[in-house]
């Protein structure tokens, strides 16, 4: 995924020389995870730069390149150190094209490294997708595959509205074969990754692959389960989720955020206004719990495992 | 007098004498017209500040924020810029706003509670929204600098900001920045003494001005109630900026007279006697007693510029009473270049397919 990210990045600077890429280590360094490696190389110090260790500074600095007719895409280096940013993205990333009537767009993208599960010290294993879902103005994307990262990357800098694009950090070493293309489902569509008549799973991100494992393993026992992977939270892909919930009317909603308010909460709102009078079973969460992340030692604990994912889909099966 | 922390160790810049008497060399590139002309949109601003207030008082707009007093700090800056150069406000720079030519009643769309911070055309008037979140724009600012900067346009940004956002990491984070990307920008404190209630000595310890020394930067401190000096040092830092010479932080020395807004209750907080010795340091009498004095101006341009400001306030008022609520689908508007579905169901839902 880090590959295809590098790719998308360098294809968007490529294509477009508006397009600028900047935030702390991305210059010689290509980032702390290597997604940046070799553009400042290729694309100059100009287009390809290292900033301050200043989220406030680096969102801010979006606002007024977008004014001035550029597209940035910043990276913040770890979800846990994104929240210095939230009054630029909130108060105006989100904002400007409401408060000026259009006339002033934000093509800014924020890539953020998220998520649990690769042993992270605190402050680097966050979830923070519901802050920025539940801000009016931006779109929110999360990808849970390296072909799909490239795809949403290129749209999302393509994109006149600001996206916030979480990169689930546990899924960075995984591979996919087949071609780099923006060809596909866009911002606002999710993907079925699986069909199945018995129950859907609902998730975005780290968690597909999870839940394609409990599919799997749930397949050998006779379960077919549809997996949805959502890709975009904001914009939410209602129809999709109505009509994998209608096929068996049970669903299993999936994420690594804690449950209280967590997107689970309006994905099952969704569910409920669009498929009621479908459901065969209550629709049930399997989610981080209600506690800050974890340390190293108990994240196996904290995250939904494949044996949880499973053991919820056959409880709301058997309901 | 001053609610200044006692701190000599900053030189101020000034020019001409709250008497109106030069106190330096006042030959700062202006020509006569030019120099009638801040005088003009100083007496046309604070009338167009004191209308607003009534406004607000007769229920026309919602809080407002005078700048009374503060007319030379925002006039003398804003006259120094070029037509390519770009603002980036606060939200109590009304009269910087009228020097740079934004159509006054869009302006006050935002006071009249019609349209929130950008109802004008940022773009074409080079002014960037009105900015209610402290000290935010100074980063926006810096960006936008930067870009010009890689455009090799030629041009500065000048952002805004008061002695309360001084305070705030966004001022660092922008100071900071744009001395390591030597960004062409102009970081310009008005510093009128009171952050609402806080005084300046409970907010810093050190000049405001003195910090850029921190950054690589220059800083400069201004009288902020001598039009002319403002003007020059402002004129300065665009010149460097423009030259490539990066970005210059003016603390511009001036006084909020009125409250911090129409909500605002000054008198709980701060002494007449101060406000009434800063009424003797008048931006507006200063710089005309200097201008009668040397000759450029009569009693008669006096009179004539205060008939124009009238008849000026008059229209403005007659466009801002006039305003009513944008229709309800403006609600769903401006969120998304492309509404998606699920908005455009809430549309459906509150407003129906209107």
């Amino acid at each position: 995924m880090v590959a295809a990210l590098n790719a998308g990045l360098r294809d968007a600077l490529a294509g477009d020389p508006r397009t600028l890429v900047f935030g702390e280590d991305v210059g010689a360094l290509g980032g702390v995870f290597r997604v940046t490696e070799g553009l400042q190389a290729e694309f100059g110090r100009d287009r390809v730069f290292n900033t301050p260790i200043a989220e406030a500074g680096i969102a801010g600095m979006c606002v007024g390149l977008a004014m001035g007719g550029w597209r940035p895409v910043a990276e913040m280096q770890f979800d846990g150190f994104s929240y210095p940013a939230l009054d630029q993205v909130i108060s105006h990333i989100a904002k400007y094209r409401s408060r000026t009537r259009g006339r002033v767009e934000m093509p800014v993208v924020i890539r953020i490294p998220s998520f649990g599960g690769i042993r992270g010290k605190e402050h680097h294993g966050e979830s923070p997708e519901t802050y920025y879902a539940h801000t009016a103005g931006l779109k929110v994307v999360v990808p849970s595959s390296p072909l799909d990262a490239y795809r949403l990357l290129r749209l999302s800098i393509e994109d006149p509205d600001p996206v916030i694009f979480l990169e689930p950090k546990s899924r960075y070493w995984s591979k996919e074969d087949g071609e780099l293309s923006t060809e596909g489902p866009g911002i606002g569509r999710a993907r079925t990754l699986r069909d199945g008549d018995a129950c859907a799973i609902v998730c975005y991100g780290a968690m597909a692959a999870r839940c394609m494992e409990a599919a799997a393993s749930l397949a050998e026992a006779g379960t077919e389960c549809a997996v949805l992977d959502l890709r975009s939270l904001v914009p939410l892909d209602v129809e999709s989720l109505r009509d994998v919930v209608r096929t068996s009317g049970r669903a299993v909603v999936v994420h690594e955020a804690p449950r209280t308010l967590g997107m689970g909460a309006e994905i099952v709102a969704r569910i409920v206004e669009e498929a009621f009078d479908h459901l065969e079973a209550p629709v049930v969460r399997v989610t981080g719990p209600d506690v800050p992340y974890p340390p190293a030692s108990l994240e196996d604990r904290y995250l939904p495992s494949v044996e949880r994912i499973a053991n919820a889909v056959r409880a709301t099966v058997g309901y | 007098m001053s609610t200044e922390t006692a701190r000599a160790d900053v030189p101020m810049v000034q020019l001409v004498a709250p008497d109106g008497s030069a106190m330096g060399d006042t030959e700062v590139g202006l020509t006569a017209d030019e120099r009638r002309e801040l005088l003009r949109l100083m007496i046309r601003t604070r009338r167009l500040d004191r209308e607003c207030w009534s406004l607000q008082r007769q229920g026309e707009l919602t809080v407002y924020p005078p700048y009374e007093g503060q007319e030379a700090a925002q006039v003398g800056s804003a006259f120094a810029l070029g037509p390519g150069d770009f603002v980036f406000p606060s939200f109590r720079e009304l009269a910087a706003a009228v020097v740079r030519g934004v159509d006054v009643v869009e302006y006050l769309q935002y006071h009249r509670g019609t349209w929130h911070g950008g109802p004008y055309d940022p773009i074409a008037s080079r002014f960037a929204p009105i900015c209610v979140p402290v000290a935010t724009q100074i980063v926006h600012a810096v960006g936008w600098a930067l870009g010009s900067k890689l455009d090799g346009a030629g041009t500065c940004a000048l952002a805004y900001f008061g002695d309360g956002s001084a305070s705030e990491g966004d001022f660092h984070e922008g100071a900071n920045m744009a001395a390591v990307f030597g960004a062409p920008v102009i970081l310009f404190c008005q510093n009128n003494g009171w952050a609402i209630s806080v005084p300046g000595r409970e907010q810093y310890g050190a000049p405001i001005a003195a910090r850029a020394a921190g950054y690589g930067i220059p800083g400069v401190r201004v009288d902020g109630n001598d039009v002319l000096a403002v003007y020059t040092v402002t004129r300065r830092a665009v010149e460097r900026a423009q030259a490539g010479d990066g970005p210059t932080l003016i603390e511009a020395m001036t006084y909020r007279i009125g409250a911090h807004s129409t909500a605002d209750d000054a008198t709980r907080y701060r002494e007449e006697a101060e406000v009434q010795a800063w009424r003797a340091r008048d931006p507006i009498a200063r710089y005309q007693a200097f201008l009668l004095g040397a000759g450029t101006i009569d009693e008669a341009f006096v009179a004539a510029s205060e008939a124009e400001a009238e008849t000026w306030v008059a229209e403005i008022r007659a466009g801002i009473t006039a305003l009513g609520a944008p229709p309800d689908a403006e609600l769903f508007e401006f969120a998304f270049a492309d509404p998606p579905a699920p908005l455009l169901e809430q549309r459906r839902e509150l407003i129906g397919d209107a």
